[in-house]
């Protein structure tokens, strides 16, 4: 044996900093149709691999190939493309307005679309989904109103919030939306204690908990799977990989294990990767994991592999940590341009339909956008009343929140 | 009417709660089969199953998180923290989470949510079996929390807490379980069956919270107390024979700031009490409320008897602990002022 030298801390580093030349070539991609589709009863230690590979449906063609394609027609992918253009579009404006000064702050979701758009359309009314701040396109493919989004973060009159919650942090639950909150990772666990509900009650419905790969370093994130493993709770545990938390490269959350995905076979739990810019695929993985948890099954884990083309918010600059260029090299391309390409393949869309749709879809947005602006922005019309300010703490208003609103004289 | 000690009152209240709305569940560590360290889960799973009063990972932020979740989607639970000195890893989900899902969803998702956990000390349990970490949920707003002195308000209370829209931190003295404790710990325990407050009835009954409770009138001083200090300030009134006016507390938040305020008001003074560290302890809020209040009525400076600001210790136990003695010497400074 050598001398034991003097101990060394590790620090891992991402590939490339700013002005370096984008380097993915360590994410490896298998084909699409490559990595089979298993029966829905199946233990986690049977599909293993699926923790480790990357479910993929859409080809470089187009095509839609292999076992995990042909759950959705034409119309619904059609749909599907309308709730990514919305969101991309919504995100864009949204981007203006708090440059405008109509509201302090935003975050978009550029790149990462298909995943909470597509995830959606597999869920069914009464599931709840336990979302963070970045999966807007669940209220988007849901059918809830883009004004009262745009109320919401404008923070104005008619938002649903009354002022009390920072831009973007929506609650609906009649659409299924758990209120968001600026603490990450705490809806993940509580997702799992409301699908332990549903099963307490003997319901149906299933619930579904997001958290972004820097967050999964949180202990709610192991106190999830391990209390959704224990009661064998209805939920799909999603991790959507968008390789940023903030600054912070995801190799500095996943302490040098394969995958995010890997985490789940620790606790018993099936676990699966996908292309979380492939539309089709990551229904098809919703699907599967959501009949799971219908039919009693137990949870699913499943990491969306997809790449933050953003910046983190609107307080934040990419170019500091990262170079410029790198979402171009991103090998997963862009969800939208290839559910576009493949429904342009089938023959059920053109560019020139893409475009009449993009435009229509601008209107639309901006008809919306109109609409809460005629309620006020932050910084112009009337607030919410300050009144509103002391209501909602507790279900009755105790003495000393009465003193404090008379003193406050509101 | 049933003799009750605190843990079968506080059992029987889970009991009953079980009995009359199926969707009160009931968990924690060690909760399930064996009943709870305490026993104060003794028998529920037996009667109610699995699935209503079960077992749960050494996970508090795990059993908070998923009662949040739980009470979004509709159920009342009522789950245990072992010791309230364990529940900081699960401070995060009771604070930004269970606290605030009413305010920030605007009413949306609400949580009726009750934490149960053994707090204080007296019981030689060291740095960590001793504390009382109320003040750490009284800042909070949208919290409730209660701390009840004897079996029947025990059962009357966490009832009410069970039924309450928000959630409810309920903090049991441990060391008043099996009987009353006046901090004479040279002196043989009495068990509760020989007190008044053990007289708990059957069935459902619940007391408001918010409402403190007189449970000695005075005229010399006012004496603000909760949990095991409740029997601490009798003892130290009866051995002083200061006509001292004790007020249990009851529940911290909402405070019942009127009983508070028409005492100190007809004594002119004021002596709180309590087993937490002083420095930004309950008392402090007390006081301030006290000065703000009744200031043109006071006659002596507002006196606070507290733990120490040290972590809780084990060998000297009965140096940290406000017993009789400490208590009745500022009565008695604070009656001379």
């Amino acid at each position: 044996m050598a001398d034991i030298m003097p101990l060394a801390l590790h620090v891992p580093e991402p590939a490339v900093r700013p002005g370096g030349v984008p380097d993915f070539s360590s994410v490896k991609i298998p084909k699409a149709g490559a990595v089979p589709r298993p029966e829905v009863d199946i233990g986690s230690e049977a599909i293993r691999d699926l923790a480790f590979s990357i479910i993929r449906v859409l080809n470089r063609n187009g095509e839609a190939v292999g076992p995990w394609s042909g759950l959705l027609t034409d119309d619904d992918l059609r749909d599907g493309l309308r709730h990514m253009l919305t969101l991309r579009t919504f995100d864009a404006r949204m981007l203006l307005s708090q440059r405008q000064g109509k509201t302090s702050f935003y975050m978009q979701h550029l790149g990462e679309e298909a995943i909470s758009c597509a995830f959606q359309k597999a869920l069914s009314p009464g599931d709840m989904n336990f979302p963070t701040y970045r999966q807007a396109g669940l209220l988007i493919a849901s059918g809830y109103p883009l004004a009262a989004m745009i109320c919401q973060i404008y923070s104005n009159i008619r938002d649903p919030l009354k002022g009390r919650q920072l831009p973007v942090l929506y609650s609906s639950k009649p659409h299924g939306f758990f209120t968001v909150s600026g603490n990450l990772a705490t809806q993940y666990v509580q997702a799992v204690g409301w699908a332990m509900a549903s099963a307490i009650r003997n319901d149906t419905k299933i619930a579904a908990a997001w958290i972004g790969d820097g967050s999964t370093a949180e202990s709610d994130f192991h106190a999830a799977l391990v209390f959704a493993s224990t009661y064998k709770a209805p939920v799909v545990l999603n991790i959507v990989n968008n390789q940023w938390a903030i600054s912070t490269f995801q190799g500095i959350a996943r302490g040098g294990a394969g995958t995010f995905a890997a985490r789940g076979l620790g606790f018993g739990i099936p676990a699966l990767r996908v292309d979380g810019n492939d539309y089709l695929a990551v229904h098809a993985v919703a699907q599967w994991a959501i009949e799971r948890a219908r039919r009693n099954l137990g949870p699913t884990l499943v990491e969306y592999v997809t790449y933050r083309v953003g910046a983190h918010s609107t307080s934040d600059d990419p170019s500091a940590y990262r170079p410029k260029t790198e979402s171009d090299a991103w090998p997963l391309g862009d969800p939208i341009i290839r559910l576009k390409n493949h429904l342009i393949l089938q023959g059920a869309w053109s560019e020139e339909r893409h475009k009449q749709a993009e435009a229509e879809i601008l209107e639309t947005v901006i008809a919306a956008q109109k609409e809460a602006e005629s309620f006020g922005t932050l910084h112009s019309g009337e607030k919410p009343s300050a009144r509103e300010m002391f209501e909602g703490v507790y279900a009755e208003m105790p003495p000393h929140l009465l003193r404090q609103r008379q003193r406050a004289g509101v | 009417m049933p003799r009750m000690s605190m843990v079968e009152a506080i059992r029987d209240a889970m009991d009953v709660m079980m009995a009359r709305d199926e969707t009160v569940v009931v968990f924690g560590e060690d909760v399930g089969y064996f009943g709870g360290v305490f026993r104060c889960t003794y028998g529920l799973q037996q009667k109610y199953g699995t699935t209503r009063c079960f077992d749960a990972p050494v996970s508090e932020s795990g059993i908070v998180g998923t009662a949040v979740g739980m009470a979004a989607y509709g159920l009342r639970p009522c789950v245990e923290i072992q010791f309230a000195d364990y529940v900081y890893p699960a401070y995060d989900q009771i604070v930004s989470e269970a606290a605030r899902l009413r305010y920030r969803s605007n009413g949306e998702f609400t949580c009726p949510l009750v934490v149960r956990m053994p707090t204080g000390g007296g019981i030689f349990g060291g740095q960590t079996h001793s504390q009382s970490p109320e003040a750490l949920f009284t800042h909070v707003s949208g919290l409730k929390t209660v701390v009840p002195s004897n079996p029947y308000d025990a059962k009357g209370l966490l009832i009410a807490a069970i039924e309450d829209p928000d959630p409810v931190i309920f903090l049991e003295p441990k060391r008043l379980y099996n009987g009353p404790f006046d901090g004479h710990h040279d002196r043989p325990i009495t068990p509760w069956s020989q007190h008044e407050a053990s007289d708990v009835p059957a069935g459902h009954f619940a007391l408001p919270l918010g409402k403190a409770s007189v449970v000695r009138a005075g005229t010399a001083v006012t004496v603000l107390a909760y949990g095991t200090m409740v029997h601490v300030a009798q003892a130290a009134a009866a051995e002083t024979g200061i006509d001292a006016e004790i007020i249990d507390l009851r529940t911290l938040i909402p405070l019942d700031l009127d009983t508070l305020a028409a005492s100190v008001a007809k004594t002119g003074r004021c002596v709180i009490v309590h087993e937490a560290t002083l420095t930004s302890g309950f008392g402090a809020e007390l006081a301030a409320l006290v000065q703000e209040t009744c200031f043109f009525h006071l006659e002596a400076p507002i006196a606070r008897v507290a733990g120490w600001d040290t972590p809780y210790p084990h060998a000297q136990e009965w140096d940290y602990f406000p017993g009789p003695a400490r208590v009745g010497r500022a009565l008695a400074e604070t009656v001379e002022a």
